[in-house]
This record gives structure tokens, C-alpha cells and sequence, in this order.
């Protein structure tokens, strides 16, 4: 089993009263707690800052991490002999363990686990992983293998950790920051509690061309100014192939032309629509005959795009 | 090794949801749950129901606030203030997302 530094982890002394170790954990955790923080690396970081805070507030489970003796972080240890019959805990194959499922054990032991009568039942814990899917995964639905490692109770009644790998089935159109849940694949009850749940958090990578939103996909969509003037039938990208979309004429940079279910699947029937936004865009490099062309236009056309300025300008004065 | 396949549930798919059924999948209790009901943050299909039943996305709600309620050691009230906050700032950063998503790239 490798050695944690639940002090250090807090930033605390080892002889750091209770009142310390709380306000500590309480500052670490408005920074860290993945429900209010934008850090990278947060959800890791306040798992660390919980896990050590939920052992050194309980004055039975510090005392029993103070006798784990100090090591340290990351080195291989094993308790004392005598160590889990003080602590009232069961069987451990302390190989096999991390430090957090000891003490977590030992709280399940004094809920009536360990203790004579009749045993309590304990659900077994909930988890929470992020699923990073590709917008095309989104889009079909996709299939992803989750590799979790789990404190369990093997067949001896011995705590260990063991890898659990399973397919889960991503239904189309999920969405970013949606929430899934996968029944049953949580952390095992204890004396016939129910077996705890996993739920997903779905993220989506970014896309090279669509921006989603909801259910709704935007794509940008380069146009010349000739085609924007005229109106033009183009080719444009979506999640299920290529289309042509009729761009009108006097279409403005900006302008959104829609393409009706063409974005993400809806969960029960129909589907977002994907957004072209119109972008002007003119050729950097000019030959000769479109200099000309141009210059020809320049000078036939009474278009003002800055009519407005004068206008408002006027107003003021 | 054998790999079991899985099927996911949608939250929003699942059936409405009984308050000991909320409960139970949350891990917040009946009484903190009324509690989060009468300060509006989560509200019933119908509350003139004998039985009430609350709509599946309560549950992502109530996990919140059973998770905030842990980990800040916070009362009902102060889970209600700060999933109030979480909402907007939620709503906020849709808006964002939205806006992003239909703002012209430049350069």
C-alpha cells in the first residue's frame, strides 16, 4: 500500500488542531471542488484535499492514520501487525489497497459491518468520470470502454482494489455537459445495499468546422463577394455528409442560414439545426483581370456600406 | 478478459421520479429534499399531487446538493444560495457558449 500525506495535503502540521484542519480543508475546497472550480486538474486536486480532510476530522480514523506511522508520499508500507483489530476493521490485503479504501472501510465497519447484530446495509458509493466523445460520436452514438479501479470485497471478505473494465453504449445526440447515468456500475453495496451508480459527464473535443450549442451545430461559412451578391448554390459540411445550400442573394457577413435537422440528434425524435454563419471573404493575392473587374465595379456602383456613419454623425451634431 | 457492454440512461429519459426514489439515488434525505422544495429549488410535476413526483433532471440537481452539502458541511439554506448561483452562472456560460459558437472567427 502506498503511503499518503493527508498533512501535507491540507497544508497543515501534524499536530494541527481540528479547528486548523477544517478551516484548511474549507479554504482548499472552495478552490478546488469541481462543482465551483475551472482548474485544471481540479476534480484530482479536491479528491485529495476530501480524502485526507474525511480521515483527520474523525478523531478515531486521525488517531488510526497517525499509527500508520510517517512515511513518505508514495512509499510502500504496511501497517502494524495489530493495526485494523484497534481499529475494529476487518481483513485487508493491504497490497492491493489504497489508503483512502482503508479508512473508508473502517467507517463502513463502524456503521454495524464489524460490530455484533444484525449488519447494516451500505449502498455502495456513486462515481463520477468525465466522457470526452468526438462530435461524431455525438452525432452516431458511439461505444466507449471505461477502466475503472474499485475497492471491493473479494469472495474472504477482504478489501482490495480491483480493475473493472466495461463497454458502455453512448446513445447520438449527447450534448456537451450532459449527464449520464450507468446503473449498477458504481461501488458494490455492503450487506445487500444496492450496488452504488456511475454517472458520465459527457465532453465534447473540439470540432475542427462546428461549434455546437445544445443541440445545434454553427458552422462558418466562407463565401466570396460575388456569391454573397448574387446568391449561390454551395457545398457545405455536416455530420451525415456534405449538402448543397442555396446562399440568397445579399447575403450579409454574419447572416445565419439555416439548415433545418441537420444537427444533433434530439433523444427522441428529430434533431438541431446546423447554423452556416455567412463570412465575407476576398481573395488576398488579385490578378490582373480581377484588379480590373474591381476597379470597374468600384466605379459603376453607388453602394455605400457606411451610409450610416453619416447619419448617426449628423444626429449628434 | 470478458468485457460487459452497458447501456447508459440519459437523466432526462428516466421516468418521474417518487421523493424516496429521488432520495435514494441522490443520498440527500426526504426531510432535506422537502426543505430544497419549499425554498424552490426543486419543484414537483404537480404539487397539488397526493403522491409528488419530481422530473428526472431534479436528480442532477440533487446530487448537487448533496455533494455541496458533504463537502462545505453546509446547511439546506446555504445549498439552496449556491445552487442558485451555480444556475446562473450555468445559463451564463450557455449564453457564452452560444455567442462563441455564432461569432465570426477573425484574423
Amino acid at each position: 500500500m502506498k503511503y499518503k500525506d493527508y498533512y501535507s495535503a491540507l497544508g497543515v502540521e501534524r499536530n494541527a488542531s481540528e479547528a486548523d484542519i477544517k478551516t484548511a480543508y474549507r479554504k482548499l475546497a472552495r478552490k478546488y471542488h469541481p462543482d465551483v472550480s475551472k482548474e485544471a486538474g481540479a476534480e484530482e486536486k479536491f479528491k485529495e484535499i476530501s480524502e485526507a480532510y474525511k480521515t483527520l476530522k474523525d478523531p478515531e480514523k486521525r488517531k488510526a492514520y497517525d499509527q500508520l506511522g510517517s512515511h513518505r508520499p508514495g512509499e510502500e508500507f504496511r501497517p502494524p501487525p495489530d493495526w485494523g483489530v484497534h481499529f475494529g476493521g476487518g481483513g485487508f490485503s493491504f497490497e492491493d489497497l489504497d489508503l483512502s479504501d482503508l479508512f473508508e472501510s473502517l467507517a463502513t465497519g463502524r456503521r454495524g459491518g464489524a460490530r455484533r447484530g444484525r449488519p447494516t446495509s451500505v449502498a455502495g458509493q456513486d462515481y463520477e468520470v468525465t466522457a470526452h466523445i468526438t462530435l461524431e460520436d455525438a452525432f452516431h452514438g458511439s461505444m466507449l470502454d471505461l477502466s475503472l479501479t474499485v475497492p471491493e470485497y473479494d469472495e474472504q471478505g477482504l478489501l482490495q482494489r480491483v480493475p473493472r473494465t466495461f463497454k458502455v453504449r453512448i446513445p447520438k445526440g449527447a450534448t456537451e455537459g450532459q449527464r449520464m447515468r450507468v446503473p449498477g456500475r458504481g461501488g458494490k453495496g455492503v450487506n445487500g445495499g444496492r450496488d452504488g451508480d456511475l454517472y458520465l459527464n459527457i465532453a465534447l473535443h473540439p470540432h475542427a468546422l462546428f461549434r455546437p450549442s445544445g443541440h445545434d451545430l454553427y458552422l462558418e461559412l466562407p463565401l466570396a463577394p460575388w456569391e454573397a451578391a448574387l446568391g449561390a448554390t454551395v457545398q457545405v459540411p455536416t455530420l451525415a455528409g456534405p449538402v448543397a445550400l442555396k446562399v440568397p442573394a445579399g447575403t450579409r457577413a454574419g447572416q445565419k442560414l439555416r439548415l433545418t435537422g441537420r444537427g444533433l440528434p434530439t433523444p427522441k425524435e428529430g434533431a438541431g439545426d446546423l447554423f452556416a454563419v455567412a463570412q465575407i471573404v476576398v481573395p488576398t493575392v488579385l490578378s490582373e483581370r480581377e484588379q480590373k473587374l474591381f476597379k470597374e465595379l468600384a466605379d459603376a456602383s453607388t453602394f455605400n456600406p457606411r451610409g450610416h456613419f453619416e447619419q448617426e454623425t449628423s444626429h449628434a451634431r | 478478459m470478458r468485457v460487459e457492454l452497458t447501456e447508459v440512461v440519459r437523466i432526462e429519459e428516466h421516468q418521474e421520479l417518487s421523493l424516496s426514489e429521488l432520495a435514494e439515488l441522490s443520498r440527500l434525505s426526504e426531510a432535506d429534499l422537502r426543505r430544497l422544495q419549499e425554498l424552490g429549488v426543486i419543484a414537483p410535476v404537480d404539487p397539488g399531487a397526493a403522491e409528488r413526483t419530481f422530473r428526472a433532471e431534479c436528480l442532477v440537481v440533487a446530487r448537487t446538493a448533496c455533494r455541496l452539502q458533504q463537502d462545505f458541511e453546509l446547511d439546506v439554506q446555504g445549498v439552496a444560495l449556491a445552487l442558485a448561483l451555480l444556475d446562473r452562472i450555468r445559463v451564463l456560460e450557455a449564453e457564452l457558449q452560444q455567442l462563441r459558437a455564432t461569432s465570426l472567427q477573425t484574423g
